[in-house]
């Protein structure tokens, strides 16, 4: 199969221009995301002067009122992809989000289909401060009636989003704003990536890291530098929260005997909770050490760049807590 | 009191048929009954859950679905048995509803607030105020988008009109020119809030016109009137005109919910609103126009009786909806616990 190294801004933007070729259902809804402009983040660029301003459409700043026609549209024929410009603003949407898009289907006993994707981004590391960076991918993963999808990579961006777009029940799509700009490749050739399947970014057999999103790259470097020090770290990335591939995981724990579950995201009731309660309930047995997290503290997002390095788990955090628990020092 | 001393016309009005006039009547009664009957249920202990009637506000979404076709949509709110009786519901189906049996509208998984028929174009009520403004705007630009002349009313009351996504829904709507008709059911409390305490110097067709949305006040105790101002509406939007919206002044005869006694709700107030019944008012008026006698009347009564007699007995003779089904119709393609279907 052919492929190309491209961003992941780029894979996201081939996505939706697939899809929207294929279904004119589809459609394009949030704030600048027209052309020139293109997106607070540029994935959207260059699609308005194709499909115009009807399926590319700008709203005004009322996340509410756009959430909500995006609930909907979709009830009622339409697939639109509504986007969020950040996750922070999720909060002024959340009824349309929890009450509205996530319920419908069980509340009116299977009647109703909800085909609505909302693209959305967090994350820290550009110095936003705690209204531009948060990760609240948990509280959606929490909402029955959601599917939330994190892809780390262009490859698993590009094959997600298409996916998303043709379900029939509400996706939560989770971009990373450091992410955009990376690299990978992406297959020439039409592919999607099925919701529940997890992706084993690299083999290893001292210890499993389950990590999320950009976490994911920072889980990859720690194996590398760990690898030097004899330790062979398995990192698997669930690529959806929900679905959830737990069996992957609990595959990879009877492997490795060791679970390190790290996210961006504040540690409290974080995703990664999640996988630590089911691998205790699934793989106790299998365990030769503690479960740990390494997860952002509890707070809010700073904006000077050494406080939010300071919190930002990244690849010698993940490291340093490998080694200790490989070494038997936890 | 006589009908001419109240101003009704001698003739009967030349832009409806005596089958409408008498079909809107029955429907009138219908809803009326059909939460009498759902109040003495509950009050009996045979069904469950909160019931928030809307007794004294028929007129409202009889008058407004009258106006409607049946591929047009309309969104409710939790008080919103009369919205889906006059778009369609079958009581049966209502009854089986409440009852928690398999055939109810939503295998009683919704309840009395999230009564839905899509293959009506209900498309589901919320118990959230407010929460379907946003939403039917939705709707209305899908229509749009797909290039249909079907049209959506969005149904909400008084109480939703101090929140946010009231403003959202009526900017988004104007701003793309779609087809809504947003009919706001004043029923004058917002719970125990009267509606003077909603907004100071409260005139929401004042307000609303600000968008640029042809707005109406109409009495929400006068079907007719509703049905008037709707159908305009409804014809403008469908012939691609945009948005419009009528607020119809009515009342509550009954609390807030079923066990509500609705003590801030001055007696002299409601016996001023319950003298204003739209029912009793289109019943004087038929059988001034010659459309409707006394003894018809009674029948209709009675058949009205009867109907829900054997509604209730559908519901008690329906099968209890399987508790397995108490974990499925989360998605579509995944069971519950994320499992692909």
């Amino acid at each position: 199969m052919a492929t190309r190294i491209i961003t992941y801004r780029d894979a996201l933007r081939e996505a939706l221009r697939e899809e929207m070729r294929r279904d004119e259902r589809v459609f394009l809804m949030g704030e600048d995301i027209a052309d020139p402009f293109g997106s607070a983040y540029k994935v959207t660029l260059g699609l308005s002067p194709e499909f115009g301003l009807e399926r590319v459409r700008q709203t005004p700043i009322s996340e509410l009122g756009f959430v909500g026609a995006g609930v909907g549209a979709a009830l009622t024929g339409m697939r639109p992809v509504v986007e969020l410009m950040y996750i922070d603003f999720s909060t002024l949407a959340m009824d349309q989000i929890v009450n509205q898009a996530a319920k419908i289907r069980y509340m009116s006993g299977g009647q109703a289909k909800v085909p609505l994707v909302i693209r959305t981004q967090g994350g820290m590391g550009r110095s936003s401060a705690a209204h531009h960076a948060q990760s609240l991918e948990a509280w959606f993963v929490h909402v029955p009636g959601l599917l939330v999808a994190m892809p780390s990579t262009p490859y698993d961006a590009k094959g997600l989003l298409k996916t998303a777009i043709r379900l029939d029940d509400p996706v939560i799509f989770i971009e990373h704003k450091l992410l955009y700009n990376t690299e990978g490749p992406v297959p020439e050739e039409e592919y999607t990536i099925p919701f529940g399947v997890a992706d084993v970014k690299r083999e290893g057999t001292d210890c499993t890291v389950v990590a999320t999103s950009r976490t994911v790259l920072m889980a990859l470097k720690a194996a590398e530098i760990l690898e030097k020090e004899g330790i062979s770290v398995e990192v698997v990335d669930p690529r959806t929260l929900f679905p959830l591939d737990i069996e992957t995981i609990v595959q990879s724990v009877k492997k490795t005997s060791r679970l390190v579950v790290a996210h961006e995201a504040p540690e409290r009731c974080g995703f990664g909770a999640e996988v630590v309660a089911q691998i205790a309930e699934k793989a106790f047995a299998y365990l030769d050490a503690p479960i740990q997290r390494v997860c952002g503290p509890s707070v809010p997002a700073p904006f000077a760049r050494h406080l939010e390095n300071s919190i930002i788990v990244d690849e010698q955090k993940i490291a340093d807590r490998v080694r200790r628990l490989v070494r038997g020092e936890l | 009191m006589s009908d001419k001393a109240q101003g009704a016309p001698e003739a009967p009005p030349e832009d409806l048929t005596r089958d409408q006039l008498l079909a809107m009547y029955r429907r009138m009664r219908l809803i009326r009954a059909f939460e009498d009957k759902t109040k003495a249920l509950f009050e009996a202990g045979e069904i469950f859950g909160f019931y928030h009637l809307s007794q004294g506000q028929e007129a409202v979404p009889v008058g407004t679905c009258a106006a409607l076709r049946p591929d047009d949509y309309i969104t409710s709110t939790h008080r919103g048995h009369g919205d889906v009786i006059a778009k369609g519901c079958d009581v049966r189906y209502m009854f089986a509803e409440l009852y928690g049996r398999a055939t109810g509208y939503c295998k009683g998984k919704g309840g009395s607030m999230h009564i839905a028929d899509f293959s009506q174009g209900i498309i589901g009520a919320t118990g959230i105020v407010g929460g379907s403004l946003p939403t039917a705007p939705g709707i209305a630009l899908s229509i749009k988008m797909r290039g249909t002349d079907q049209v959506v009313v969005c149904f909400f009351g008084d109480g939703a009109t101090a929140g946010g996504g009231f403003h959202e829904a009526l900017n988004l709507s104007s701003l793309w020119q779609v087809p809504i008709i947003f009919v706001c059911q004043n029923n004058q409390y917002a719970l125990s809030l009267p509606w003077e305490q909603t907004a100071y110097k409260c005139d929401l067709a004042r307000r609303v016109s600000t968008y640029h949305i042809p707005a109406e006040c109409v009495d929400g105790m006068d079907v007719l009137a509703v049905y008037r101002a709707v159908k305009k509406a409804v014809d403008r939007a469908r012939a691609g005109g945009g948005p419009g919206f009528v607020e119809a002044k009515t009342y509550r005869f009954l609390g807030h919910y079923v066990g509500d006694p609705g003590l801030y709700m001055p007696p002299e107030e409601r016996e001023e609103w319950r003298k204003r019944d739209a029912i009793q008012k289109l019943g004087r008026q038929l059988r001034q126009w010659g459309i409707l006698t006394d003894e018809e009347d009674e029948q209709m009564g009675l058949e009205i009786a009867r109907e829900l007699e054997e509604a209730v007995e559908f519901a008690r003779q329906s099968p209890l909806t399987d508790v397995r089904e108490a974990l499925t119709d989360v998605y579509v393609h995944f069971d519950y616990l994320g499992n692909p279907l």
